[in-house]
């Protein structure tokens, strides 16, 4: 298990090293930062002033190695923009972000899990064709888009729900509901076949043969095992639904970690884009190292 | 069952591609002319609709039908393009991952799990974002982060194809490593990309529509459907047939997409 958690780690300190490298290459994409720092109107003396005030002028390795050893403590240095310290803009939205994710994956799991029990115990039939069909439906929604409608509908035409901000537990429903969409799918696929899986096999067998009633063998035996990987999965979606709620923060104007995203990236304020790039791939580090412990905690076959 | 989704989802397929293709002869209207006088035009399920505009103007005039039939050729082509180039990258990872194994497959594998960990859209965005949008970016970068899929799975079928006879007497006959694996492994390995190929060109297809909806992907005037939804977003509570009918083309258009890919994946599964 030593061994396991160390070759994990240093993995994951690769992966961390790497996305690194690249959130900062990201933003020496656009040539002389300086010039798209000072704006159009800047003479030639400004933005000379602003290529020293931000360390531009020295060579990208120095630039790389002073930014890293910074972000390592946790200073992402200032905002061009917001005029903020850019580690404490992301502290101060990323409640929000994590609130959405968090709800998002909640929907997502009471949704799939029981449609993906569902279809596993009527293999074949009308009923697991019918989850399927849901699930590729989940698939091919365009999540902007969902979200548009989803505003007509309920916020415009009925008026239940707010359409956007972020007063109360009533905006995240709408947001949380588009952004379950995007796990949904291999959510229920997942349950699905697992399910499928664990009913065909030998413990069941036993199960059966010693006479349990249905309900303690589907939901105390088979779910059991089943959930083992969903468990796993829905960490690691977690972290994809927190990159991908840029799109919907954008949509509803939560003005959470995605939403703070779009607005440096339009406004080239690349501190806070290059952080929020870190930050995100650094929370999907951690979370899939925790779905991987936890599954070798579980399972020591995993361990080797 | 399959075969519906083989043939809708195909089929489908092949009719947006046929407009795309003759957009110029299905239409009458130019995509780009724009009519103030005509502005919002209602489409022809709705009173007041005029003839010559079966899907309504847009809010600077322009026929939305058309600008429909020439979007489907930005997401088609987009679509196709990216998995062109994700395909290459993936691919070739992956085969050289399950084929050599060891070393060579440590790399492989590390480089899937730091693909992995890169949030796609926001990325994306902001390399758009900082190099300006053109089709040409999108697709590049897009291309650049979509192979993951692909590596995966080129590596754990290269695997299983590896240590089957016919690989073993090529072998034999004397086959260098690259003839095997072109024409030996990647023969065999293809149905599975076929699928994949699918998958990954209906997320592309989805992921453009994104970054132009978000102001970031295919640069106006050119009508791709993300950017016609973001374009209709302000009139969208008056007139909601100007996101609905973008929406429902994306919608389908991708829908049929996995539709085929499913199909495909049930048909190698079971050739019956």
């Amino acid at each position: 298990m030593a061994t396991f958690l160390l070759r994990r780690l240093i993995l994951a300190a690769c992966v961390a090293l790497t996305v690194l490298t690249l959130a900062f290459t990201l933003t020496r994409l656009s040539g002389d930062l300086a010039i798209s720092i000072a704006g159009p109107s800047a003479t030639n003396a400004d933005v000379e002033i602003i290529r020293r005030a931000y360390g531009l002028d020295r060579p990208l390795p120095e630039q790389f190695i002073a930014w890293v050893g910074r972000a390592a403590v946790g200073d992402f240095g200032e905002s061009f923009f917001f005029k903020a310290r850019v580690s404490t803009l992301i502290f101060e939205r990323m409640p929000i972000t994590l609130t959405l994710g968090l709800v998002g994956l909640g929907i997502a799991l009471v949704v799939s899990i029981p449609l993906g029990i569902l279809a596993a115990v009527r293999e074949g039939s009308l009923i697991d064709r019918a989850v399927q069909l849901f699930a590729m439906i989940g698939q091919a929604m365009p999540s902007f888009w969902l979200g548009l409608i989803m505003m007509i509908f309920f916020g415009l035409q009925l008026g239940w729900l707010p359409v956007s901000g972020t007063g109360s537990w009533e905006h995240f429903v709408m947001p949380g509901i588009v952004l379950a969409f995007s796990a949904i799918p291999a959510l229920t696929r997942l349950t699905r076949s697992g399910m499928i899986q664990s009913l065909s096999s030998d413990y069941i067998r036993t199960a059966r043969a010693k006479g349990l009633s249905r309900f303690s063998i589907l939901f105390k035996h088979a779910l059991r095992n089943a959930a083992l990987p969903v468990v796993s999965i829905a960490s690691v979606q977690l972290g994809f639904m927190l990159g991908g709620s840029i799109v919907i923060e954008t949509v509803f104007a939560l003005h959470g970690v995605g939403f703070l995203a779009w607005e440096s990236i339009t406004k080239n304020d690349y501190p806070v884009v290059q952080a929020v790039v870190l930050v995100l791939a650094v929370i999907y580090v951690v979370l899939t190292l925790l779905a991987d412990l936890f599954n070798a905690v579980l399972d020591p076959r995993l361990r080797g | 069952m399959r075969a519906v989704g083989i043939w809708l989802g195909g089929g489908i397929l092949l009719l947006v591609t046929l407009a795309a293709i003759f957009a110029p002869w299905l239409t009458p209207h130019d995509p780009y002319a724009q009519d103030l006088t005509r502005r919002l035009a209602v489409p022809f399920w709705m009173e007041g609709a005029r003839p010559e505009h079966l899907f309504g103007t847009d809010q600077l005039g322009r026929d939305y039908l058309t600008r429909m039939i020439y979007g489907a050729r930005v997401s088609l082509m987009i679509g196709a393009a990216v998995v062109v180039v994700s395909g290459a990258i993936g691919i070739t990872l992956g085969v050289l991952g399950g084929f050599f194994g060891g070393r060579v497959d440590d790399v492989v594998l590390f480089l899937i799990t730091c693909r992995l960990s890169i949030p796609v859209v926001l990325v994306a965005l902001a390399v758009v974002g900082l190099l300006g949008s053109s089709l040409l970016l999108v697709v590049t970068v897009l291309g650049l982060l979509l192979w993951d899929r692909f590596a995966v799975v080129a590596r754990a079928t290269t695997m299983q194809v590896r240590n089957l006879d016919y690989v073993a007497a090529a072998w034999a006959a004397g086959a260098s490593t690259p003839r095997i694996l072109v024409s030996e492994v990647l023969p065999n390995i293809l149905s599975h990309l076929a699928v994949v190929a699918t998958l990954e060109m209906a997320l592309a297809i989805l992921l453009e529509a994104a970054l132009s909806f978000l102001g970031l992907g295919v640069p106006p005037p050119l009508p791709s459907w993300g950017l016609m939804i973001a374009e209709g977003r302000d009139f969208m509570f008056f007139s909601a047939w100007v996101i609905w009918i973008p929406g429902i083309a994306l919608f389908t258009l991708v829908l049929a997409i996995n539709l085929l890919g499913d199909g495909l994946r049930d048909l190698r599964r079971d050739p019956s």
